[in-house]
């Protein structure tokens, strides 16, 4: 490895045009053909990129499929989210640990397999889940993971693994995987038949500003969760400044409990690409980037020849059916895995090469974004509204959903239901129908929003599905009676305190202190002024942090604290000694007792 | 009426604060016409006597003396203050916190630099305190009422907090006495 080791830096380098904004594509395929972007490795990528060593190392620490040292042949990455954990994760978890004889975050004494937890992988309608490098695997049980495990100790091959293929595209010979789209419910605007090119050929027969006045009339807006009017992002982007402008397809999709994009890549990608070269013509871009998460590295090469397909039928390219003047092609950025690259300005960072850090805002991206170009950043189903607009014009869109919250909504459901998957829902509806459908009546609360949404107590079932109410990204966790919401908060923490970028301190400390302190609460040892100062210090993380991660962190404690109050009140009692309950002084002492030899008077007077 | 009582010890600390606290100079005949006091290195009283208005606490707690010294300050004490950044946050002698025990124990008594112990035993009177597995800021074993950041705090910003709490004024302070860059 040593010995080609300068002539394969070379050559991967010399494939990126050497171009040091490609870093993320680069130092991916050092960690696929060695296993890790090491010392030596990040000295010759410096050299041969012109730039620091420090700003490859920043980079490659900071995703979590990237690592400066060996891992094994083939990485286990079991989701250790909720909704995986309340499907038996746990289990599979010891299984998999047993049958390798090592522990999570170690690997084989022979290098061949790492045991690894990862965040949610977008699979939650299909739990517990795994990857297997790139491979998924779904619907584990102890003795599936066992089988795994001796399967790969046998051939090594992660894609023989895969027996059995899902439905619809998953079983296409690009994608072959075991993933299911479950798609339950098809409404009037998404799963609907699709007319390749036509989309594109109506707006181009139209002026770029009539395209961003239909986006408008439609009163489309973004479905990653924030709800910015489309329109109007596109027309900031447009009247911005400078030579070059660039439309992002956000496929970051991170938020726990999400996996709708998933679902549309698979299904309509080309309903997805065509949004985005209606972007460009809109906003006067010729390049676009699908920004696609690491987990979702399986549809990859099937994207790749949709995109293939669509140059040769001249949807992509130059003079884009016939449109002279009109150019638009785009390319697949690979993420790593990092949930913050699915904040727009973190995105942003990680398709520049860049460690996923947030940037300061303003400048907005629509004024100064990728490479400092004005650029929008779409949610996938956004983009795919945005064909269908074109398709059948705004009227009919806007005939969906309500006033504030026009045409239909992707919602990925999860959890303690029957029906698990994807619905395609009118905006407007009332959770409990959600509910309803999806087989969930008996739920005690919802999870709406994801990890960062709001916890949604029985009571508040009436409140609906839209941008003035529920606002949300598509994510629905559901749990029923035998949950417990404190539980389930404390595990959304766990996952915050992971994935916080490290930026700002009310983020990376505040997170931390907020966990603890719920701890203490459901330990038992909570007083009353905790649930004061979770308030308090839930506030002061969620205003004055840098980002959307850490202004949406503290929701799982904030939510439960305002819909679960009870829950807590039950917890905490008042104590008069002044003493701290959480600090227990024979177990602090219990180590130095080993050693010394005798037992503490004071811990056990 | 008889005039208010305030207790001081160190606990895990360097008795840099209690140096900070006798840095009120003159001002100290000020603050014994103000307050008596009770249990304290300053008068070497060793048992509270009575109720405490204000425990100044210096230092976190390392050993189980520490954490016990400190638990009767909580209960004789109306108001407690955290004194300085041992006392705080644990300070230096929280850097053993990443340290296994019984390295530190080693370190200390068996391969240090300077140990002589040809007996290679580690001191075992029952006298001798045993270590909490780490240093713990005050605030974490005991409800702590205010925290006098600095190493050591400065004797205006102690002045000032002590007169305030003693003549029933909110404590304000300016913020040069608070400013530590």
């Amino acid at each position: 490895m040593s010995d080609n080791l300068p002539a394969v830096v070379h050559e991967i380098c010399q494939a990126h045009g050497g171009d040091r904004t490609r870093l993320m594509d680069i130092v991916r395929a050092m960690q696929q053909k060695f296993g890790c972007v090491s010392g030596p490795a990040m000295e010759l990528l410096a050299k041969e990129l012109s730039i620091h060593r420090v700003e490859i190392e920043s980079l490659v620490s900071f995703y979590s499929f990237l690592s400066t040292r060996p891992k094994g042949q083939v990485v286990i990455r079991l989701c250790n989210d909720v909704i995986d954990q309340m499907a038996g994760a746990d289990e599979v978890a010891r299984a998999f640990e047993e049958e390798l004889g090592i522990k999570f975050g170690q690997t084989t004494p022979d290098g061949k397999i790492s045991l690894e937890y990862t965040a949610c992988i977008g699979m939650c309608d299909q739990v517990p889940a795994a990857l297997v490098n790139d491979v998924v695997v779904t619907e584990l049980s102890t003795d599936a993971a066992r089988r795994i495990v001796r399967e790969l100790r046998k051939h090594g091959d992660p894609t023989r693994l895969v027996t059995r293929h899902g439905d619809g595209c998953n079983g296409h010979e690009l994608v072959r995987a075991m993933v299911m789209n479950n798609i339950r419910q098809r409404g009037s605007i998404i799963f609907t038949p699709t007319n390749r090119g036509e989309a594109i050929r109506k707006a181009l027969a139209i002026t770029p500003a009539e395209v961003i006045r239909a986006v408008k009339t439609a009163r489309l807006r973004g479905r990653g969760g924030a709800g910015f009017p489309t329109g109007m992002k596109w027309e900031f982007t447009r009247a911005a400044g400078g030579e070059q402008r660039c439309v992002l397809c956000n496929a970051d999709e991170g938020e726990p409990g999400t996996f709708k994009d998933r679902v549309l890549l698979t299904e309509m990608p080309d309903r997805v690409f065509a949004g985005m070269t209606i972007a460009g013509y809109a906003i006067g871009a010729d390049e676009g980037i699908l920004y696609l998460r690491g987990e979702y590295a399986y549809l990859r090469a099937y994207l790749e020849q949709i995109l293939a397909k669509r140059r040769q039928d001249n949807l992509l390219g130059n003079n884009i059916l016939g449109k002279r003047a009109f150019k638009f092609d785009l390319r697949i950025q690979m993420g790593a895995g990092a949930y913050i690259c699915g904040e727009e300005t973190a995105l942003i960072s990680s398709c520049e090469g860049l460690r996923g850090d947030p940037k300061n805002r303003p400048p907005f991206p629509a004024q100064k974004g990728y490479l400092g170009r004005p650029t929008v950043v779409n949610n996938v189903e956004t983009l795919c509204c945005v064909t269908k607009i074109l398709e059948e014009g705004p009227a009919t869109f806007a005939e969906f959903g309500s006033q504030g919250s026009t045409g239909t909504k992707l919602l990925s459901i999860s959890g303690d239901c029957r029906s698990r998957g994807v619905f395609e829902v009118p905006f407007g509806i009332k959770l409990s129908e959600v509910l309803k459908l999806a087989g969930g009546e008996d739920a005690i609360a919802v999870q709406v929003g994801g990890a960062s949404g709001q916890m949604v107590a029985r009571e508040e079932f009436n409140r609906t599905i839209c941008y003035d109410d529920l606002a949300t990204g598509g994510s629905l966790m559901v749990f029923g009676p035998e949950r417990n919401v404190l539980e389930v908060a404390d595990k959304f923490m766990a996952f915050f305190v992971e994935e916080s970028c490290g930026y700002c301190t009310p983020c990376r400390v505040g997170n931390v202190l907020l966990k603890d302190r719920l701890e203490r609460i459901t330990a038992g040892c909570g007083e009353p002024a905790d649930l004061e100062y979770l308030q308090e210090l839930g506030t002061t993380v969620k205003t004055m942090s840098r980002c959307g991660l850490g202004q949406t962190s503290a929701n799982p404690i904030l939510t439960t604290l305002k819909n679960f109050r009870a829950t807590y009140n039950a917890l905490v009692k008042k104590r008069g000694d002044g003493r701290q309950p959480a600090f227990d002084l024979a177990a602090a002492v219990a180590e130095a007792e080993t050693i010394i030899g005798r037992k503490s008077t004071h811990a056990h007077a | 009426m008889a005039k208010p009582k305030v207790a001081t010890t160190s606990l895990a600390g360097c008795f840099g604060c209690h140096m900070s606290i006798l840095d009120i100079d003159e001002r100290i005949l000020k603050l014994v016409e103000l307050v008596d006091f009770d249990k304290s290195p300053i008068d070497d009283i060793k048992k509270f006597t009575g109720r405490c208005a204000v425990g100044l606490i210096e230092g976190g707690c390392c050993n189980e003396e520490n954490v016990e010294v400190l638990r009767s300050f909580r209960e004789h004490c109306d108001v407690l203050i955290s004194l300085g950044d041992c006392a705080i946050m644990g300070g230096i002698p929280a850097l053993r916190n990443t340290i296994p025990l019984q390295e530190c124990y080693d370190e200390a008594y068996l391969n240090g630099p300077t140990v002589h112990n040809p007996s290679r035993q580690i001191p075992n009177d029952p006298e001798l305190p045993l270590l909490l597995h780490k240093v713990y800021p005050c605030h974490e074993v005991v409800k702590i009422d205010y925290h006098l950041a600095g190493c050591p705090p400065p004797a205006d910003t102690i002045w000032e907090a002590l007169v305030a709490l003693l003549t029933n004024k909110p404590v304000a302070l300016p913020y040069e006495l608070v400013k530590y860059d």
